[in-house]
């Protein structure tokens, strides 16, 4: 392991991603990418009575999923690193309180797929885990009634305003040596606060966030942008994303080869999802689902990942306060 | 991100960030909000007919709007109807009854008494508070113009 430039850590060791696990809502499964999910549940309260449970439940089935798809027993796993955007991340902890594993609850906004699969990395690198579940998740209900209104309320939305994901995305992660998709490098971010108020605008809050890692990355490594075949972003959405290339132009880089999650997990135009998808579960399943098996299929073989987080509480936003933005870089190569 | 304070950065988002339609929305709710007042006369008008007294009438009517926004609130109706007429479904009173049972419906999970009772009025409360304090300060008003 080596401390590279101001922000990143390069591993020597193989960390390889063994598997992943998705499992996500109905609005998911009718979106472009629902061939690429393992599991699209037909009912967004996942068969419980409250939709913190139904978070948790698929948390749980996600990560024994993982596990079973790599032929391993729960107790193989060291370490869970789980992150959500529910108040004293109930979403993962009552997930995983029956999974009986070393347990790291995380909060980094919608960046909490980064920053698990960063620390999980750490831990294979210095020899402390040898199989760590890194997992991030969400569910649009219990995000609306903790931050927005009550669903039933006839309200209108924004067009910057963006749509939280249900599902959670799981990587496990393994000391292998075999010909599997790589994490080579992390990026931690820190925070960038451009002044930006509007919590229906997270997009414009988060853009900053992700453009400062992703230089910071390049300039670290010393590489350009087309060393990448894949620059994603979490959930900046269809507004942050013109944003960030705007941005990243007059700073001088070219941002040929740049998606972003949120906007290739719905379809604009019939999903009535304005800005795109955002919330933990966006970056973590699309990964899981969908950039894992391309990587397998070789069809992206250095893909930088980095989810990105509006560090915001219903509090601060009624308090006038500004919102912070995150982002956590990840670099998977095959 | 050197290049730029963060008053370039607020206009540049304000460039990219589209402006919810408000001309295509005012005539959403215009009419929409015109068609649930017309449904309302509507209602009294047949009350009349039925030979209800005046002021029993223009109660009867508001409990009728109330019910029926309760009623497509719980069927999941009126949501979708106030993500097309916005302001024009939630200003009249059945948008009242729609802020007051959503909030009921979402915080049931949390029990009838600190779930409900205390959530039942997050969404309707401010216009309570603010319509009774204003008529308190019209009615001093009316009061004070009527001893000049």
């Amino acid at each position: 392991m080596a401390n590279i430039g101001k922000q990143t850590i390069k591993f020597k060791k193989n960390i390889s991603i063994l598997e992943t696990a998705s499992i996500v809502g109905p609005k998911e499964g009718d979106g472009p990418l629902k061939n690429y999910f393992d599991i699209v549940l037909e009912d967004i309260m996942a068969g419980e009575n409250t939709w913190e449970k139904a978070e948790s439940i698929i948390v749980r089935k996600s990560l024994e999923l993982a596990t079973k798809k790599a032929k391993l027993a729960m107790t193989d796993i060291d370490y869970i690193i789980a992150g959500d955007l529910l108040n004293q991340n109930t979403g993962s902890t009552f997930g995983i309180r029956d999974l009986h594993r070393p347990f790291i609850g995380i909060f980094s906004a919608c960046s909490a797929m980064g920053l698990s699969m960063g620390l999980g990395a750490t831990f294979l690198e210095s020899n402390f885990a040898k199989n760590v579940l890194a997992s991030s998740s969400s569910h649009f209900c219990a995000a609306e009634k903790q931050f927005r209104f009550p669903l039933e309320l006839g309200s209108q939305r924004p067009p910057t305003s963006t749509t939280t994901v249900t599902g959670c995305g799981v990587a496990l992660l393994s000391n292998d040596n075999s010909d599997l998709p790589k994490i080579k490098a992390i990026t931690t971010g820190k925070i960038v606060d451009m002044g930006i108020t509007d919590p229906f605008n997270m997009g414009a809050a988060m853009a900053p966030a992700a453009l400062d890692t992703i230089i910071t990355h390049f300039n670290d490594l010393n590489i350009e942008p087309d060393y990448y075949d894949l620059i994603i972003t979490g959930d900046l959405g269809h507004i942050g994303s013109e944003i960030i290339l705007t941005l990243s132009k007059k700073e001088g880089y070219l941002l040929k080869n740049y998606k972003d999650c949120g906007i290739l997990i719905y379809d604009k135009d019939t999903q009535d999802t304005h800005s795109g998808g955002s919330g933990c579960a966006c970056a973590g399943t699309t990964f899981a689902g969908y950039l894992y098996k391309k990587m397998i299929e070789k069809e992206i073989k250095k893909l930088l990942f980095v989810p990105t987080g509006a560090l915001l509480s219903p509090l601060s936003v009624l308090q006038k306060e500004s919102i912070p933005g995150i982002a956590h870089a990840v670099a998977i190569e095959i | 991100m050197t290049q730029m304070s963060k008053k370039e950065y607020e206009h540049m988002v304000k460039i990219f960030s589209p402006n919810s339609p408000v001309l295509t929305n005012c005539i959403k709710a215009f009419f929409v909000g015109g068609c649930i007042c017309v449904f309302g006369e509507l209602i009294s008008k047949y009350l009349i007919y039925l030979g209800i007294s005046e002021d029993v009438k223009s109660l009867l009517t508001v409990i009728i709007l109330i019910f029926c926004g309760v009623c497509l609130t719980g069927f999941n109706i009126y949501s979708k109807f106030g993500r097309f007429a916005g302001a024009g479904s939630m200003i009249p009173i059945t948008g009242f009854a729609n802020a007051i049972a959503s909030s009921a419906i979402e915080f049931k999970k949390e029990g009838y008494i600190i779930g409900i009772g205390t959530k039942l009025f997050s969404l309707a409360g401010p216009v309570l508070a603010y319509g009774v304090f204003s008529s308190f300060v019209v009615g001093i008003i009316y009061y004070i113009s009527k001893i000049i």
